[in-house]
C-alpha cells in the first residue's frame, strides 16, 4: 500500500506512462517496418517486372541457306551477306509456316518474327559456313507485340481494333504454338544486344561495355589524384590557411549536387576544350571529379588510422620523412584506401544525371571500342528505355536495373570483403 | 604562310573562305582527295606537305638535341656529395601538392563556368525578372520565332520552380523526417544488438540504389498506384504528380537521416540517460525529455542535409515530376523542380547563345548556392554545440 502522497500520485500516473512508453516503442518498430517494407515493395516491384525479361519467345523456323541468294559474293565477307536475301529467305519461312497466301495475310504474317532476324540469320550463316546449301532449324525472336501475347499482356477477349495484333495474327501465333515452334528461353539479345528501337532487339551489351570504360577512366584519374591529395594532406601540409581552404572545398565539392559536375563537364570539357560529346573518356573525367571528395575523405581516414607508432619506427631508423609514408603508413593504408575507392567507383557506376548533360544520351548502336567512341552507360540506358512506351522495354528495363543492382551489390560487397579481410587492428 | 602563295588573281571573301581552303589544301596533303581541285591548290598542297617533312625533322632533331643535354646534366650532377633523396622528394612533395590543389582547380571550374553564363543570362534577362517572376517557359522562344508563339515571348521566372523545388523536397522529408528519425531512435535505443546488425544495413540499401533506379520505380509503380487510390477517393491525380515523385525521394532519404541521427543519439553520453532513469522515469521518458534534447542540434544538421539532398535530386524528378511548370502547392498536381529544368534544357544539342540555355546556367548558379548555404548552417550548427555534452 503506497504511504506517502507522492508516491500515490506516482503509481496513478504509473500506468498511463506505461501505456506510452509501449506507444513509444511501437512508434520505432513501425517506422523501422515501413522503412524496411519501401525496401520490399522497390526490390519486389523490379524483380516481378525485371525476371520475366531476362527472357524471351523463340520461333523455330526452317530456313533454306541457298548460297546464291544468301551469299551472292560468295566469299562470306559481311558485305555479300548483307547484300543477301536473308530477310526474304526468312520471311518465305514465315510464310511457308503459316500457310499465308493473300496479300494482307502475308503482312500480318512478315509482322510477326522480329526485324532483326537478318542478322542473326547472317552471324548464323558466318558461324557455320558448312551448312549452306542445306535446311536447318534456327531460332528467331518473335516481335515484340507477340511477344506480349504469349505472356498475356495483349488478350484475345480485347477488341481487335484495341490491340497491337490481328485476330489473323493471334491465329497465326496459336498455330505456331500449337506446333511446338515457340520456345520461352533466356533472352541472348539481352546480354549480347545493342540499343535498339525493336523492345525484342535491345540489350544492355553496349551500355555496359560503356560503364566498363567509364569506369576505367574514372578510377585512373581519380584514384592517384585522390591518394596522393590524402597522403599530402594527412602527412605533409602545413597547417595553414591554404590547407584549409583546401580541406574547406572538398567538403563542399562532396555536398555540390551530382547534376552540376555535369554542367562544369559541358561547359568547359566541351564547350571549351572541345572535345566531342558522348564519349566515355568525358563521361570518366567529369565522374571522376564528383568521386574525388568521397575518395580523398576516406583515404584520409585510412593514412589516419595508422598509428604514429609505424612513422616514429621508420623515423628511428633513419627514414627521411618521405620514406616513412611512402614506405611504411601508404601501404598499411591501402586496403582503406581501396575499399574507399570502390564505394566512389559504384556511386560512379549508377549515376546517371552528369552524363546526360555531356550528351551520353545519344541513340547509339555501335558498342564502343575504346574511350573516345560515342557511347552510354548503364544507368542512362535505363533511363531511355524507361521513356519507351512498349510493354516489353518495361521488362527489359527491370532487368537492366536488375544487373546494375548486381554489379553494385558484387563491388559494395567486395568493399566490405575487403575490409573485412584487410582489416588490422593495432 | 600558304595564304601568302594563293594566287592573285583569286577573289577571297573574307576569312570564311580563307579557312575552307586551306582545310582543303590540309586534306589534300593527307591524301583526301575529293573531285578535281585547281593545280594551285594541288601546287600548295605538295608545299604543305615539304613543309610538314620539314618541320617534322626540325622536331626530331630538337627533341633528340633536348634529351641529349638533359642527359649531360644529368652525368653531371652525379657526384658524391649530390644528396638525389632530397631533390626527388622535393620533387614528390611537389607532385602530391599539386594533385591537392586539383580539388580547389574543380571548384573554381565549376563556380566559372556557372558564374561567367550565368551573367551572360543576366544581360538577356534582369535578375528581378528571374527571381521574382512567375511564368517559367523558354520553350516559346523558338515558337515565337516561327510565329506561332501564343505569348510571343519566352518567360523566365524562377518561382514556380522554386516552387515545385519546396513542394517535392517538403513531400520528402514529411516522409524520410518521421521514419528515419523514428527508426534512428528505436534501432539506437531499444533495439538488441542482433536487431541493429541486421536492419541498419538493410536500410542502408536504401541509398545505395541508383536514383535512375528510383525514377523508374516511381513512374511505374508509385505514380500509377497514387492515381488509381486518387480515382476510388474521387481525387483528381495528375499521371505525373509531385506526391509521386515527394514520396519516393522521401524514401530515398531515409537512410540519411537515419544514419545521421544514430550517430548523434549514440554521442549523447550514457550517463544523462543514467541519471534520467536513476530519476525515476521510464526509458520513452528519458529518450524525449533527456536524450532528444541533448541530441536535437546534430538532428537538425542531419535534416537540412536531407534537405539538401533533397533539393538537388536530379532523376527521380526528371522521371516522375514532369515537367509542366506549374505555379502550385497541391501536390496532386504535376510540377517541375530546378534540377529537372537544368537537365531537359542542356540534353541534346544546343546553341550556347541562347537564354534558354544560358538560364540553365543560372538555374545551376541558384542551386549551388542554395546547397552550399544549408550545408555551411548545418556544420555551423554541428559545431556551435557539438562540445557542449563533452
Amino acid at each position: 500500500m503506497p504511504s506517502t502522497k507522492t508516491e500515490q500520485m506516482v503509481m496513478a500516473s504509473l500506468k498511463a506512462r506505461h501505456r506510452k512508453e509501449q506507444s513509444f516503442k511501437l512508434l520505432g518498430i513501425a517506422a523501422i517496418i515501413m522503412a524496411l517494407f519501401f525496401l520490399v515493395t522497390l526490390m519486389t516491384s523490379i524483380l516481378s517486372k525485371g525476371l520475366p525479361g531476362f527472357f524471351q519467345y523463340y520461333v523455330t523456323l526452317e530456313v533454306e541457306l541457298e548460297r546464291e541468294r544468301l551469299d551472292p559474293a560468295g566469299d562470306l565477307s559481311d558485305q555479300s551477306l548483307f547484300d543477301g536475301q536473308a530477310k526474304k529467305i526468312i520471311q518465305e519461312a514465315v510464310l511457308a509456316k503459316t500457310g499465308a497466301k493473300k496479300r494482307n495475310e502475308k503482312k500480318a504474317a512478315r509482322k510477326l518474327v522480329s526485324n532483326g532476324s537478318d542478322l542473326r540469320l547472317i552471324s548464323f550463316v558466318q558461324a557455320n559456313p558448312e551448312l549452306l546449301n542445306s535446311r536447318q532449324s534456327v531460332k528467331f525472336a518473335l516481335d515484340d507485340d507477340a511477344d506480349s501475347y504469349f505472356r498475356g499482356f495483349v488478350k484475345k477477349q480485347t477488341p481487335e481494333k484495341q490491340r497491337r495484333l490481328s485476330d489473323l495474327q493471334i491465329a497465326y501465333l496459336d498455330q505456331m504454338q500449337a506446333d511446338g515452334l515457340v520456345s520461352y528461353e533466356i533472352s541472348d539479345y539481352l546480354f549480347f544486344g545493342s540499343a535498339s528501337r525493336n523492345a525484342e532487339m535491345a540489350g544492355i551489351k553496349g551500355a555496359a561495355i560503356g560503364s566498363l570504360l567509364t569506369l576505367v577512366v574514372c578510377f585512373v584519374i581519380a584514384f592517384p589524384i585522390g591518394v596522393a591529395t590524402a597522403v599530402y594532406l594527412e602527412e605533409f601540409a602545413p597547417k595553414n590557411k591554404i590547407t584549409e581552404l583546401i580541406e574547406i572545398n572538398i567538403n563542399n565539392l562532396a555536398a555540390v549536387p551530382s547534376v552540376v559536375f555535369g554542367i562544369l563537364g559541358l561547359a568547359i570539357f566541351i564547350n571549351i576544350f572541345g572535345m566531342p560529346r558522348s564519349i566515355p573518356l568525358v563521361g570518366g573525367m567529369v565522374l571522376a571529379l564528383m568521386t574525388l571528395p568521397t575518395i580523398i575523405i576516406s583515404s584520409r581516414a585510412a593514412i589516419k588510422a595508422v598509428p604514429p607508432s609505424i612513422r616514429d619506427g621508420a623515423l628511428g631508423v633513419g627514414a627521411s620523412k618521405v620514406q616513412a609514408t611512402m614506405h611504411h603508413v601508404v601501404p598499411l593504408a591501402i586496403p582503406g584506401m581501396l575499399t574507399g575507392t570502390i564505394i566512389g567507383m559504384a556511386q560512379a557506376l549508377g549515376e546517371t544525371a552528369p552524363l546526360l548533360m555531356i550528351g551520353m544520351v545519344a541513340f547509339i548502336v555501335d558498342i564502343p571500342g575504346g574511350v573516345t567512341d560515342p557511347g552510354t552507360v548503364l544507368p542512362v540506358q535505363i533511363f531511355m528505355w524507361a521513356d519507351f512506351a512498349e510493354r516489353m522495354f518495361i521488362q527489359k528495363t527491370s532487368s537492366a536495373i536488375i544487373i546494375l543492382l548486381l554489379f553494385l551489390i558484387v563491388m559494395n560487397g567486395g568493399a566490405i570483403w575487403l575490409r573485412k579481410k584487410l582489416e588490422r587492428r593495432w | 604562310m600558304l595564304v601568302g602563295q594563293f594566287p592573285s588573281d583569286l577573289e577571297i571573301e573574307g576569312r570564311q573562305t580563307v579557312l575552307i581552303l586551306l582545310a582543303q589544301i590540309k586534306n589534300i596533303s593527307n591524301g583526301i582527295v575529293v573531285g578535281q581541285p585547281d593545280i594551285w591548290i594541288l601546287e600548295s598542297a605538295e608545299k604543305l606537305t615539304s613543309w610538314q617533312g620539314i618541320s617534322n625533322v626540325i622536331i626530331s632533331s630538337l627533341a633528340a638535341a633536348i634529351s641529349f643535354l638533359g642527359g649531360l646534366y644529368g652525368v653531371s650532377l652525379i657526384k658524391p656529395e649530390f644528396r638525389a633523396r632530397n631533390s626527388v622528394e622535393v620533387l614528390l612533395l611537389a607532385g602530391l601538392a599539386v594533385c591537392s590543389v586539383i580539388a580547389i582547380i574543380t571548384t573554381i571550374g565549376i563556380v566559372f563556368s556557372v558564374i561567367f553564363e550565368s551573367i551572360r543570362f543576366f544581360k538577356l534577362i534582369p535578375p528581378l525578372e528571374f527571381l521574382s517572376g512567375t511564368v517559367w517557359n523558354p520553350e516559346f522562344e523558338g515558337a515565337a520565332r516561327a510565329g506561332s508563339g501564343q505569348e510571343g515571348r519566352a518567360a523566365y521566372g524562377s518561382i514556380p520552380l522554386f516552387a515545385g523545388t519546396f513542394l517535392i523536397s517538403i513531400i520528402a522529408l514529411s516522409v524520410s523526417v518521421p521514419v528515419g528519425l523514428l527508426a534512428a531512435i528505436y534501432l539506437s535505443e531499444y533495439a538488441t544488438r542482433r536487431v541493429r546488425g541486421t536492419v541498419k544495413p538493410l536500410l542502408e540499401i536504401l541509398a545505395g540504389v541508383p536514383t535512375v533506379v528510383y525514377g523508374f520505380f516511381a513512374a511505374l509503380t508509385i505514380a500509377p498506384f497514387f492515381r488509381e487510390t486518387g480515382v476510388l477517393l474521387g481525387l483528381d491525380v495528375a499521371s505525373e504528380s509531385a506526391l509521386a515523385a515527394g514520396f519516393v525521394m522521401g524514401i530515398m532519404i531515409i537512410p540519411f537521416v537515419s544514419s545521421l541521427s544514430d550517430d548523434v543519439i549514440n554521442s549523447v553520453p550514457q550517463s544523462l540517460r543514467d541519471a534520467a532513469l536513476g530519476l525515476g522515469s521510464t526509458k520513452s521518458e528519458t529518450i524525449k525529455k533527456v536524450v532528444l534534447p541533448a541530441a536535437l542540434p546534430g538532428i537538425v544538421a542531419s535534416i537540412i542535409l536531407a534537405v539538401s539532398r533533397a533539393v538537388g535530386e536530379t532523376m527521380i524528378v526528371v522521371m516522375a515530376a514532369g515537367l509542366a511548370a506549374n505555379l502550385t502547392a497541391n501536390p496532386l498536381d504535376a510540377v517541375t523542380t530546378v534540377t529537372a529544368q537544368i537537365v531537359t534544357i542542356l540534353v541534346g544539342d544546343q546553341e550556347f547563345e541562347s537564354a534558354k540555355t544560358l538560364s540553365a546556367f543560372a538555374l545551376a548558379l541558384t542551386l549551388i548556392v542554395i546547397t552550399l548555404v544549408l550545408n555551411f548552417f548545418a556544420l555551423q550548427i554541428v559545431k556551435k554545440y557539438r562540445e557542449q555534452y563533452e
